[in-house]
């Protein structure tokens, strides 16, 4: 086998793989109920009617950039400003579905693109992490990805109904599980000095980005900051 | 241009929402399907990976208040140390939560 293949049996995609990686996520998945909650709430507080809510977070399921219109919301929303704002922040999926990109090649189109509809970061991080171990990721990611959207929808119609409930997540930390959660997998990865230069280039680069350019920038100027080193930097040897 | 959001016209807001956010989903792997896969788009995927979450979440320690910092730095100490993602999480969440209770 050449070096640039990937071997296809990480490609593998079945109901079994698909149902170990819905429960591997549900108990990350159980605290994105609590995000969905807190977002039904401050939308519902925003005027929004809770059906709309509801069908916002079944159709567009993606919390960040769902959280950030909610300052747009009047008895007018502007559409330009709204495309971009959701444009920018849900930009990181470009790069997400490039990277998973070497194991979906071998998916016929329909389950290719099927499968990236629920692609988010906590799935995506979980699949990558099993691609790097030379196991299969696929099942993570679109299993993973079923379990966030079935309890990000859940979580925020709760919200819109018993939202006062969770309004001081954030005194118990629950704001940080996201955060906890992909900063686990970036330690769980690959390590070596070549991968923890390139992280703190791209941990400058997005930091001056987040300073510097306009808002939502830093995470596609510090992906490509890193990935551009890792060009220019050639890999020796498979080291861990 | 604006719409109102009387009647109808949340769900068109919706929509034109839930359309961006497929395309940012889709993008990614529909301009790599045109990019022949060879060792240095190999190396710049790999790279990228874990460059993203590294983006992602060096405003947050930055930014963050202390119990986030605490809650990001207990997180890496305890992956380090036991190298399974739940019950870094756990201590993570928990050492924020503690923070915030003083």
């Amino acid at each position: 086998m050449p070096a640039t293949e990937m071997p296809p049996l990480q490609s593998e995609l079945n109901r079994q793989l698909v149902w170990v990686g819905f429960r591997q996520m549900v108990p990350i998945a159980m605290f994105v109920m609590v995000f969905g909650a807190a977002f039904g709430l401050a939308a519902t507080q925003s005027s929004l009617d809770a059906t709309w809510v509801v069908v916002m977070s079944t159709l567009v399921f993606a919390g960040a950039a769902q959280f950030a219109t909610l300052d747009l919301w009047g008895p007018q929303v502007p559409i330009l400003p709204l495309a971009l704002t959701v444009f920018a922040i849900n930009a990181r999926h470009l790069l997400m579905g490039a990277t998973l990109y070497p194991w979906l090649r071998h998916l016929p189109p329909a389950q290719r693109y099927g499968v990236m509809v629920v692609a988010s970061d906590a799935n995506w991080a979980l699949a990558m992490q099993s691609f790097g171990r030379g196991q299969p990721g696929l099942g993570l990611l679109l299993g993973g990805g079923l379990a966030l959207w079935l309890f990000w929808v859940l979580g925020t119609w709760l919200g819109t109904q018993v939202g006062d409930v969770i309004a001081d997540g954030r005194r118990w930390g629950l704001d940080m599980v996201m955060g906890c959660f992909l900063l686990a997998m970036v330690v769980g990865g690959q390590k070596n000095l070549r991968m923890l230069v390139i992280w703190a280039v791209a941990a400058s680069a997005a930091l001056a980005a987040y300073r510097y350019l306009p808002e939502n920038s830093h995470v596609v100027a510090g992906a490509l900051a890193g990935g551009l080193l890792g060009v220019m930097w050639t890999e020796q040897s498979h080291e861990r | 241009m604006s719409v109102e959001t009387l009647g109808w016209g949340p769900l068109l807001i919706v929509t034109i929402m839930a359309v961006v956010t497929l395309a940012t989903r889709w993008g990614g792997v529909f301009v790599m399907s045109f990019v022949p896969i060879g060792q240095r788009v190999r190396q710049f995927i790999a790279a990228m990976s874990g460059s993203v979450l590294v983006a992602l979440l060096a405003p947050l320690a930055m930014q963050g208040d202390g119990g986030a910092r605490l809650a990001l730095a207990t997180t890496a100490g305890v992956m380090l140390v036991l190298k399974k993602p739940l019950p870094a999480i756990a201590a993570g969440i928990l050492a924020a939560a503690a923070f915030r209770q003083l």
